[in-house]
């Protein structure tokens, strides 16, 4: 008897460690990134290392302002690129589409996401990358290699297909059947429908599934390292080779330790991107909660 | 007017349509592409053997060191998450099951930890291995993973023991089991078929994540023998050769992200298939 009571003590510590060592887990990876940025900190002012533009290491100096630049515009182009697809999809598999296309798009999604990061990589390399300088590139009179912010954007949008759809879809799904209903028999079109009834009443869970497939696209770094140039240079248009912030990350990692502060540097871009997707991805999941609630 | 409502439905009914199937046909297009330019480089060679010397100059050898690095990676990984996932999930649905309040912030930190980039993650690994005097190590890597996985896991472990219904608990009280015995015998074996489902879902992000292994696991042209040497990874070798001026060496990457794909794809469909077999106790 007593050696039960003794294995439960013991198993219920246990359990209540791992809990909580989850639980401080944001707070260790903000404290242990910010203890290794501070170097860098001390030797530049932080709204000087975002707005400045001049990155040359060797000269300690360290400016992540085109990084910010190349992040936002690699994110907003496939945000407008994946949002209305995903949501138009969503629509369409939920109110109109027979159930068996729902029950074959869930692998697909399934497998879209599940899909590593290089290989997506690899295939805008082979696709979108020859698309881009072939096709785009001429449009618009300039003769480039393809390695550009559009290509990054273009293989963006299809990684973030999986996420956001499968919210969206959720987010109809959740919509009662009766709203529908009473609207239809009102004498509405069922587009009218969705216009007027089902887009608005899910506003706050189509705007937190696109704040989480934004917040997605802001960290993604190796697909769009592999295809956006990388070049350091605030891009002027879409044409041109940018350097997201992850990107900067994950090609320096190998020179970072001879050169001084410059880990400290690429620690305090990882906090800085750590911080603003853990805003970003906070309030969109509050969103979700709080109509999943309702 | 009728006539116009006829028209705008009409045409937003067609063009959501497209765009459905454009997403289908995106899927088909990207594993096409990947395994028509892969497959005429694969060889039997490339799977059974480790980089002889200069592999990256378009020499002979394998990927073998890459296959390995990874099943040694995401196999320990997904063991170490399973160790922190099991106990927190069920922790969460055994005695926090009375605060609704508490149990919904856990799971929303949970949930927001999802979402951070495994490039963060990697960037912590560094900094924590520079704080424990840690070389790039397979250690490292599977730390590392295993902080990136474990949400993942608890979510989707979380999912399955929230179904089990509140009259199970009860009854297991009731006929005098401790809350252990509740947790890891009773609740266990209701949800161990959606448990193995989460273990593999896991995997198979472990498997194929690059950003966190780039700074942590290091890379090595050998099959590693214990957890403190370097370890290499499928998405790494692809990465590094993709890299590389040689033609060929560019074609063996196409190459291994047939073999990574096809893995993936294995993962996914035995994630579906395989937790039909433990279904034995489930009420």
């Amino acid at each position: 008897m007593i050696g039960r009571q003794l294995i439960d003590k013991l198993s219920s510590g246990w359990m209540l460690v791992c809990t909580s060592l989850l639980l401080l887990l944001p707070l260790a990876i903000g404290t242990g990134l910010l203890a290794k940025s501070i170097p860098v900190l001390e030797h530049q002012s932080f709204f000087s290392l975002l707005s400045s533009a001049q990155w040359s290491p060797m000269e300690e100096k360290f400016g992540f302002y085109p990084f910010i630049i190349s992040s936002v515009m690699v994110t907003v182009l496939s945000f407008a690129m994946a949002g209305p697809i995903c949501l138009l999809a969503a629509i369409y598999l939920t109110q109109y589409a027979r159930p068996v296309l729902l029950r074959i798009m869930h692998p697909v999604i399934d497998i879209l996401a599940g899909i590593p990061s290089v290989v997506y990589g690899v295939w805008g390399i082979l696709v979108i990358v020859p698309l881009v300088a072939d096709y785009i590139a001429p449009l618009a009179g300039s003769q480039l290699t393809g390695y550009s912010i559009l290509a990054g954007g273009i293989v963006l949008a299809v990684m973030c297909i999986p996420y956001m759809l499968n919210l969206l879809i959720e987010v109809f799904r959740n919509i009662p059947r009766e709203l529908n209903e009473a609207s239809l028999s009102l004498g509405a079109t069922r587009w009218e429908t969705i216009k007027f009834v089902l887009v608005r009443k899910g506003m706050t869970g189509i705007i937190s599934a696109f704040g989480l497939g934004i917040s997605k696209a802001l960290g993604e770094t190796i697909a769009v390292l592999m295809v956006v140039g990388n070049v350091v240079q605030v891009p002027g248009n879409l044409l041109e080779a940018g350097y997201p912030l992850p990107a900067l990350i994950a090609n320096n990692y190998g020179e970072m330790m001879s050169i001084p502060l410059y880990d400290s540097a690429l620690m305090l871009s990882a906090l800085v991107l750590f911080l603003i997707i853990f805003l970003f991805n906070s309030l969109s999941r509050y969103l979700i909660y709080k109509t999943e609630l309702t | 007017m009728r006539n116009r409502k006829k028209t705008e439905e009409w045409f937003f009914r067609n063009l959501m349509s497209a765009v459905t199937y454009f997403i289908i046909l995106i899927l088909l297009l990207i594993i096409w592409v990947v395994f028509q330019k892969g497959i005429p480089a694969l060889s039997w060679e490339m799977v059974s053997q480790t980089p002889k010397g200069g592999f990256y100059f378009g020499k002979d050898g394998g990927l073998l060191n890459a296959i390995v690095g990874s099943l040694y990676l995401a196999s320990g990984a997904a063991s170490l998450a399973w160790l922190i996932s099991l106990p927190t999930a069920l922790f969460m649905n055994v005695y926090l099951v009375r605060y609704k309040k508490f149990l919904t912030g856990i799971r929303f930190l949970l949930d927001v930890l999802w979402g951070i980039p495994s490039i963060v993650y990697g960037a912590f690994g560094f900094a924590l291995m520079i704080f424990f005097n840690l070389q790039t190590s397979l250690l490292a890597g599977i730390i590392t993973v295993s902080l990136l996985i474990a949400p993942i896991m608890i979510r989707a472990m979380d999912e399955v023991l929230k179904t089990i219904p509140m009259g199970l608990l009860e009854t297991a009280y009731s006929l005098g089991s401790t809350r252990t015995e509740t947790a890891f015998v009773i609740f266990f074996r209701q949800a161990l078929p959606g448990f193995i489902t989460a273990f593999l879902l896991a995997f198979g992000r472990g498997i194929g994540d690059t950003a966190s292994v780039l700074f942590t696991a290091g890379f090595t042209d050998y099959i590693p023998e214990n957890l403190s040497q370097p370890a290499a990874t499928l998405p790494l070798s692809i990465f590094f050769q993709l890299g590389s001026p040689i033609p060929e060496v560019r074609e063996r990457a196409y190459a291994a992200a047939v073999i990574l794909t096809v893995l993936i794809l294995i993962i996914s469909l035995a994630a579906r298939l395989l937790p039909r077999n433990f279904k034995r106790n489930v009420i």
